[in-house]
Parts: structure tokens; sequence; C-alpha cells
């Protein structure tokens, strides 16, 4: 098993080496029209529309080598400035977003070495295991026996039969030297790659202030939305029950003397106004911070939700601490959310829970055995979790494939505060 | 009877009390923190505590933490455990000691005053009292109660909340001899051992709704 894995790798590398030396080739036309482009910007109106149009070229080749890094282990993030609002092709604004960024130049300065050692890494991955093929298939001993004068690995000719046999076990090193190295080589192409096509450090927090930007304006406007609704629910629902139950009492005010048999009426009344008023309340807490969420935490909380689905669900918690209690409320509700898909549209029998605490990492897993096929972009449920846990640098990833089952996964950036009481739950 | 009374809120603590007294309970203690309840109910071993589950100082469930410890200080200790929000979470724990003397309600409960007292006296009488909010979420998540008919789930709904017979035949209207046939066809369509004692039979139920 062991070595079938290694054989594969190898073989993945030696075919992602073929690719690197025909990319490698490409590099040579996009540098030319680059630098043609370059040398025609002056022209009016062609020189605007050209540089971008090759730059977007090379972007393509760019970000196709971040790909290939990253299967090689090599994570490479992408640099660019995002587009200006409203930049028309061929205009001014498009031409100073290419030629303000850095990135362009930098990747224009990669196309030559990146061709270079792409080449050169590329086609060694290739040529060693095939030298290694051409010794195991004992080629050289039959290319001795006919042209007479013929060498292989060490033996610079061959000079008797015996040596000529000895190419196979050569072979058999030079393949397994070629399948180990492949990979290698590939990652080397990418740590070279990276040199060039990586972020700069401004560049970095160019793009941490553009997605901070993003998710702190999707946060406000998620948390307006919310106290909107929280004030439209309170004036509609509580406040508005609790006028009532004034009138009621004051009416059986009114009335104990001339009617006590209505008052009394009246009061019953009054009773169970409260009572739907403070039911509308507690639903409205709920929604905002579940109290089992303040009394117990991102554990009893799941296990309270947990208990009020109609499906068999397995919990299993590994958390030593509590979090924050904003990144505690996101986790949850990001996690109720996910149940709540559950039940909607999976049509699962059972769903598995997990939640654990790694490298300072909230991990958080919802699978069900569901008919599958959920697709974050269509679904607005599976777009909010996204959105509340992108607050707090949060990530979401969905895999359902069409007949399931589904796993949903999700992560939280935070440290956990250690147990200030630790509840005697004795739930299993 | 002798009642411990646990509540931080001044308003609801009084109104708890003068509530009770009206009803001929004597409240021999009234706190208003956590860590005060379990001294209290040590000293006084009263009939009945009645308990908030958020008390300060932390105003987390050290109300139902400290019902809990009691029990487990002095076991049987009949209970009755008060809530802004019910959790069938909670309720398992509070019934996990299979003792019996248990009570867990919403704080809405106490405005039906009749009620509310024949609650108080159940408890502490050994029995249980089961917020309706509490049932109907245990009812609603199990699968196996399909093959019980309407009138059927009525009547086990009444039994897990804490009701007896005698209750229930009254809030149903029917007969005490038709409830106690329908007691008996619950217990054989789910399989539970069949008991006459009223509070063991309850948790019994109980017991099966939470597992």
């Amino acid at each position: 098993m062991e070595t079938r894995s290694w054989v594969r790798e190898g073989l993945r590398a030696i075919a992602g080496g073929i690719f690197a030396v025909g990319l490698a080739i490409t590099n040579l036309p996009l540098l030319a029209m680059s630098l043609v482009a370059l040398a025609l910007s002056p022209v009016p109106f062609l020189g605007l529309a050209l540089l971008p149009w090759a730059t977007n070229l090379v972007r393509m080749r760019a970000n196709l080598e971040r790909r290939l890094a990253a299967r090689a282990g090599i994570a490479i993030d992408c640099p660019y400035e995002p587009p200006p609002a409203r930049a028309l092709p061929g205009g001014w604004k498009r031409f100073r977003w290419i030629a303000t960024d850095p990135a362009t130049w930098r990747d224009l300065a990669w196309l030559l070495p990146g061709a270079l050692v792409g080449f050169v890494l590329g086609l060694l991955a290739v040529v060693i295991p095939l030298y290694g093929v051409e010794g195991v298939s004992l080629l050289p001993l039959w290319l001795y026996l006919s042209v007479d004068w013929y060498g292989y690995g060490v033996f610079w000719p061959i000079a008797n039969f015996s040596e000529a046999m000895l190419s196979m076990p050569q072979g058999v090193l030079f393949l397994a030297l070629g399948l180990g190295a492949a990979p290698w080589l590939l990652e080397v192409n990418a740590q070279f790659a990276r040199i060039f096509l990586a972020p700069t450090k401004a560049a970095k927090l160019r793009l941490r202030v553009a997605q901070l930007t993003v998710t702190r304006a999707d946060t406000v406007d998620a948390q307006a939305a919310e106290l909107r609704r929280i004030e439209r629910d309170l004036h509609d629902g509580a406040q508005a029950r609790l006028v009532s139950l004034g009138m009621t009492i004051g009416l059986a005010e009114e009335m104990i003397e001339r009617d006590p048999a209505a008052a009394r009426k009246l009061l019953a009344e009054a009773r169970e106004a409260s009572g739907t008023a403070l039911l509308e309340l507690r639903s409205l807490v709920r929604g905002i911070h579940p109290p089992v969420l303040a009394e117990r935490g991102l554990d009893g909380a799941v296990r309270a939700l947990a208990m009020s689905l109609p499906l068999r669900v397995t919990v299993e918690m590994e958390l030593p601490g509590r979090p924050e209690t904003p990144v505690e409320s996101a986790a949850y509700f990001a996690t109720a959310e996910a149940l709540a898909n559950v039940v909607r549209h999976s049509k699962a029998r059972t769903v598995q829970i997990y939640v654990q605490h790694v490298d300072d990492l909230l991990l958080m897993t919802v699978s069900d055995d569901g008919i599958g096929g959920a697709d974050p972009a269509r679904g607005t449920g599976l777009r909010g979790i996204g959105r509340r846990l992108a607050a707090f640098d949060g990530t979401m990833s969905v895999s359902s494939p069409p007949g399931g089952p589904t796993v949903v996964t999700m992560e939280l950036p935070c440290v956990l505060s250690s147990p200030k009481t630790s509840p005697s739950s004795g739930t299993g | 009877m002798r009642v411990v009374l646990a509540e931080d809120l001044a308003l609801l603590r009084d109104g708890l009390t003068r509530l009770l007294e009206a009803f001929d309970f004597e409240v021999v203690e009234a706190v208003d923190n956590g860590p005060a309840l379990l001294p209290a109910l040590i000293k006084h071993r009263p009939d009945v505590a009645v308990v908030d589950v958020r008390l300060p100082p932390t105003f987390t469930d050290e109300g139902l933490q400290a019902a809990i410890a009691a029990r487990i200080a002095i076991p049987g200790l009949p209970v009755l455990v008060l809530s802004q929000h019910v959790e069938p979470l909670y309720a398992r724990e509070l019934l996990s000691d299979r003792k019996g003397g248990v009570g867990y309600l919403l704080k809405d409960r106490i405005s039906n005053v009749a009620q509310f007292v024949d609650a108080v006296r159940r408890v502490a009488d050994g029995g249980t009292a089961m917020d309706p909010e509490v049932v109907s979420q245990l009812l609603a998540r199990r699968e196996p109660l399909a093959v019980l008919t309407t009138r059927e789930r009525e009547v086990l709904g009444e039994m897990a909340e804490g009701r007896s017979n005698a209750a229930i035949a009254a809030k149903l209207f029917v007969t005490e001899k038709a409830v106690s046939k329908h007691i008996n066809n619950i217990f054989t369509k789910l399989g539970m051992p069949p008991s006459d004692d009223d509070n063991r039979r309850v948790l019994a139920v109980l017991t099966y709704l939470n597992g």
C-alpha cells in the first residue's frame, strides 16, 4: 500500500514534469507579447488596450502556475489588486490598475527565469525515469548486440554481455530514483515560482484590508438587519401585548365592583395574554442569544439543540474551555444553521456533530447520511453560515456529492479560556 | 409545609413568598444567590425547595447545579426548578438520579396560581411536575410514538407532566377507568414494564422519553 501510493505519486509528478516543460515553453511567447505590448503602450488607444490584454494572459498563466504549486504542496496566494469599479476595457483606469500593481511586474520578471527553471526541472523529472525504463527493458542489450558499441549507466561503452545484462538492475535504480525525485523536483520548481508569484508583504496587507472591508460591511449589514428584526418583533409582539394587557387590567379594575364575574373573566384573559407575551419574548431571546448557550457554552447548547431535532444526532465535543462570547455565538449559530439545513433539505436519518479545538482553531463538522447535493452557491442558509464565520476569519466548506453524504466543515480561529466552573453534566 | 426559596430578583422573590404563604406554605429561608442555597437546604431540610436556574454570581445555571448537588447531599430532597426557558437537557439532568420529587417549570406557569401550587405540593410529595413545553419537545422527537393513538399520546403527555390518573381523567373529561386502560395500552405498545405506583410510572415515562 505504502509503495503503491509512493509509485502513484511519482507517476503523477512525472506527468506534472511533462506538463511543466510544455508550460515553460509557453512563457516565451507570453514574454515576447508583453514586451511588445509594453513598447506599444505610448501609442494612442491601442497602447491602453494592449497591455491589460497581454497582462491578462500572463496572469492566467501565472494563476495556473499557482494552482500547480498548490498541488505540489506549496501554497501561493493570488497577489492581484481587485479591479477598480466601472473600468472600461481599453480605458485609462484599467491601464493604470494593471500598470501600478507590482504583481504585474513581478509576473513579468518571472516569465524568463520561471521558464528556464521549469524546463530544466520538468525535463529532469521525465528523463531520469525514462532512462530507467530504457535499462529495465534491456534496450542496451539489444543495441549492444546489434551495433556493438553502446553504453548504459556506469558502463561506457558496454564491454561484454554480462555488462549489458547489468543495465536492468541499474535501470531499476534509475526508475526508483526518478519516481522518488519527480515530486521533489516539482516542489523545487514551485518554491522558485513562489519567489516571484507570491504576494509581497505590502500586497498581502492590501489583500487583507480588502477582505476585512468586505467582511466588516457584511457584518454591519447583518447586524443592522438583525436589530431591525428585533425592533419589529418587539414592537408588534411583546410591546403590543403589554399595551393590551394594561388595557384589559384597567378595564377589569373598572368593572370589579359593578360586575365581578366579567372582571374575573377579563383578568383570566390578561393572564393568558401575559403568557403569550412571555412566549414571544422567549423565542426572540433564543434567536438573539440562546440562554442555554450563556449557561452551558457551546457544548451544552449544541447538545440541547441536538435533543430538539427530530432525527438521531450524535454529538462529540472536545473543548477544554470556552471561546470568547462573540465567537462562541457565531459557532453556535453556524452549527444551528447547518443542522437546520440538514432537517430542511437532506432527508437524513442520522447526523453527527463533531467539535474540537486544535492549534487555536475551532473545528466543527456536521455530517449527515442524507441525499446530498447541497450547494453553497444556491442555498442562502449555507451562504449565511459562511458570512457569519467570515466576520471572525472563519471558513466553511461543503462536501455534498449527489446521493450523499453531506459534510459541512467549519473552522474558526480562536483561543479558549480555561473553564471557570465545570458543570457536572450527567448526560451522555 | 416548609419551603426554601432561591430567586435573585427581589420582586419575584417577594411575590413567590407571598403566594406560597397565602397557600399555607412556610418559607423558612429565601436566598438570592447560588452559593447560599446549598447550606440553607442542608440547614433547614425543607419539604420542598423552589429554585431559579439562573442565579448570581455567574448568572449561568448555578441554581440547577445547586439543586443537583443538594439532591446528592440529601437524596430525594424535593426540588422544583423554575426558569425563563426550559431545556429537555436540563430535565434529563434533574431526573438522572431517578428518585422523583422533581419539578421543572417555566416561570410563566406561576401565573396560573392553582396549578402552580398543585405542582409544588406534588413535588413535595415525591411526585413530578414537568413543564408542558419540555414534554411536547420530548414527544416531538420520538418516532416510535407513531404507534400510539392521538388520545394515547395525550394521556402520555399528561403523564409525563406528572399528573395522576385522577387528574388526567379530570383534565381530559373521561373516567379514571378509561385512563388506566389507555395507560395499559401505552405501556404495552412501548414495551415498558407496568407499575401501579403513580410516581414511579411517571418517572418511567420520562426516562423512556429522555432515552
